[in-house]
């Protein structure tokens, strides 16, 4: 009878030197006793991969000494796309980057346009109010989402129909703002595509009411859930020197230790007059992801009501019929207008020579927009950096060491969206 | 509001400082800083002393952070390709981006990758994308599209409606490591309960992979490419 091997080493780095010393040995009965090392295909159809990640993990017993994750599953060419059509006729697939966040993708890629155009500057405060708002509740759905399918990845069942009930109330809430539940499209080049419904604010209202209901339930059953600790405390531990040198953003990044948050260290829209923290954890780990993930959402709320608080009047739009769409009784009674309306929607809006970076603090981290413009109403060139796809290149550095049960852990705390690492 | 313009003020000021020390230690390697929207690109000439560079601003100038590489191509005109870099501080807060071209002929530039390890994937990107290879990276493979895809997708001379061509016969890009093996089902077949390892026989796995391969053969035989626009019948 073969022997039962235990794991004699807690540090997952010595358990795969350990694991790899075993597989080399000489000792003729020793391999024969372990064997040969295993590959194990995980993915990219598997509920715990949340898309179409593919893992493909070298396995030494349970411990895995090899993984490369393989992606590209879910690509559609967005960059392509873009070259090829107007800066308004984007915003749809911005839709489909991070589909669990579209309108905080809608606004990420509005603002990096109006940077290019130069009037990131003259949005209207309305406008900018409307967007903040946009941001963080598309921060919440997401964090929910994350938060609840790493619980029930972890078998806690109850979790996710918990916060599941509530990104219902966004989706809503999307519903009655956008017209559409996910895939929203709600921004526009200079402004947005409508104003806020009447008796919205009040919705929007009674929702961060529940929803901070919602947070405190869920941290009960999960927060000092033994189960759950124990699965995530100590499992997928990120150094600040790596995080750094991957290039890791977002929740993931703060999780280290580390302090960057775009929304305050490049202010963009209204951030810098609202008053909110950063969450920030100390060990690394999946479990300070979670907690973290939390948190920012009772921030999102505690700037939510700021911004509802504070929201003034106005116009949504800035005043420039050569960048937005004029009204549409003006268009049917005037000729100006009429020419406005007719070149932006045939040639889109005249951008100038140059290029810009524009870099947003999304739920899952930072997404950026380089735009490379040659004039005219397309793009030359515009590339996604999105942060699932430059979170996700860490895990063959992160997984070896961990147990198979583990990559569930470390995934679901990532909180990737292959859409958007795809494009 | 004014709190917000003198830290703007700074950051750009800074941004200047770091990209004359930049152009002070590469001297004429470096072009003239160019600023737009508050943005300072800087033209690296010479694509080969790109690590170089990098690891200049990373040591000594604090850009610890390479944010994203991206590609241009400038299709008509020489050199064909841009390589793109944006670095950024977790210090300074600063942004800074550098330049650098590369020929069509050559299209191959040295690897970034011991400078920062996030740029293999963003490498690996371009070379999927552009087809422009990275000399030194440790593992250029494509990364979007499949291993054996023929094009570079992103040139300008490929068309946004694509191109036919050969899928691989499985999803997979190689056979799966333990194929074949006793415990491991098929891959096509007829049905789950056929595919079943429990209940197959060695025999017969052969002789279902030779049928699935001549299959194919015929459908390729009457299509022209081995994935069709439907099944046809098998040949009596």
């Amino acid at each position: 009878m073969a022997d039962v091997r235990d794991i004699r080493f807690k540090e997952p780095m010595a358990r795969t030197a350990e694991a790899l010393g075993n597989s080399c040995s000489t000792d003729g009965e020793l391999e024969e006793l372990h064997g040969d090392k295993m590959v194990l295909n995980m993915g990219p159809s598997h509920p715990s991969t949340h898309g179409v990640l593919r893992i493909i993990l070298e396995l030494d017993g349970e411990i895995i000494t090899k993984a490369t994750p393989d992606v590209g599953y879910l690509h559609r060419g967005d960059e392509k796309i873009a070259e090829n059509m107007t800066y308004t006729q984007f915003i749809p697939y911005t839709d489909r980057l991070d589909y669990l966040a579209p309108l905080a993708n809608n606004v990420a890629y509005a603002l990096a346009v109006e940077k290019l155009l130069g009037i990131d500057k003259q949005l209207p405060p309305r406008c900018q109010y409307i967007r903040v708002i946009c941001c963080e509740l598309a921060r919440i759905s997401s964090h929910l989402l994350g938060v609840g399918a790493l619980a029930i990845d972890l078998g806690a069942m109850t979790v996710f129909l918990l916060t599941f009930t509530e990104r219902e109330k966004i989706y809503n809430l999307c519903e009655s703002l956008t017209g559409a539940r996910f895939t929203t499209s709600y921004t526009r080049i200079g402004g947005l595509s409508r104003d806020l419904p009447p008796g919205w604010v009040e919705q929007c209202r009674k929702f961060l009411h529940e929803v901070v209901v919602n947070i405190d339930e869920t941290e009960t059953l999960l927060t000092r859930n033994r189960i759950f600790v124990d699965r995530t405390q100590s499992v997928g531990v990120i150094s600040k020197e790596d995080a750094i040198d991957y290039g890791l953003t977002g929740p993931n990044f703060r999780g280290t230790g580390l302090d960057h948050d775009l929304r305050k260290t490049q202010p963009y829209l209204v951030y810098d007059e609202l008053e909110f923290d950063v969450p920030v954890g100390t060990a690394g780990d999946s479990y300070d992801r979670y907690l973290l993930r939390i948190e920012e959402m009772r921030q999102s709320v505690k700037i939510l009501h700021q911004c509802l608080d504070k929201l003034p009047g106005g116009p949504v739009n800035v005043p420039d019929m050569k960048i937005v769409l004029p009204p549409k009784d003006r268009v049917l009674t005037r000729m100006e207008e009429l020419i406005h309306h007719f070149i932006n929607v045939t040639q889109g809006v005249n951008a100038p020579l140059g290029e810009i970076y524009f870099g947003h603090e999304n739920p899952k981290g930072e997404l950026g927009f380089y735009i490379y413009s040659k004039g005219g109403g397309t793009p030359h060139r515009l590339k996604i950096r999105s942060p699932s796809f430059v979170n996700l290149s860490i895990l063959s550095k992160l997984l070896p060491g961990h147990m198979v049960s583990d990559v569930v852990a470390i995934l679901g705390s990532f909180d990737f969206v292959m859409g958007e690492c795809d494009r | 509001m004014e709190q917000a313009k003198t830290i703007i003020n700074a950051r750009a000021e800074k941004t200047a400082e770091l990209a004359r020390r930049l152009k002070a230690k590469f001297a004429d390697l470096i072009s003239e800083p160019e600023e737009f929207r508050g943005e300072v690109s800087l033209k690296v000439a010479d694509a080969e002393r790109m690590p170089e560079v990098c690891q200049f601003a990373k040591r000594e100038l604090g850009f610890d952070y390479l944010v994203d590489i991206s590609s241009i191509d400038n299709y008509g005109d020489d050199p064909r390709f841009t390589i793109v870099y944006h670095l950024y501080g977790y210090g300074h807060l600063c942004y800074i981006r550098l330049k650098t071209e590369v020929g069509e002929e050559k299209a191959e530039m040295p690897t970034v990758t011991t400078v920062w390890r996030t740029a293999d994937w963003h490498e690996r990107e371009i070379y999927d994308m552009m087809g422009v290879r990275f000399r030194g990276h440790p593992d250029l493979r494509r990364i979007l599209m499949w291993e054996g895809y023929p094009y570079f997708p992103l040139r300008k001379d490929f068309p946004l409606a694509g191109r036919p061509t050969e899928l691989p016969d499985v999803a997979f890009t190689e056979p799966a490591p333990m194929a074949g093996g006793p415990f491991v089902t098929i891959a096509g077949g007829k049905d789950t309960i056929a595919r079943e390892p429990r209940v197959r026989i060695p025999e017969t796995d052969a002789l279902q992979t030779n049928a699935r391969l001549e299959r194919r053969r015929d459908i390729k035989e009457a299509h022209g490419r081995a994935y069709g626009p439907g099944p046809i019948e098998p040949k009596k």
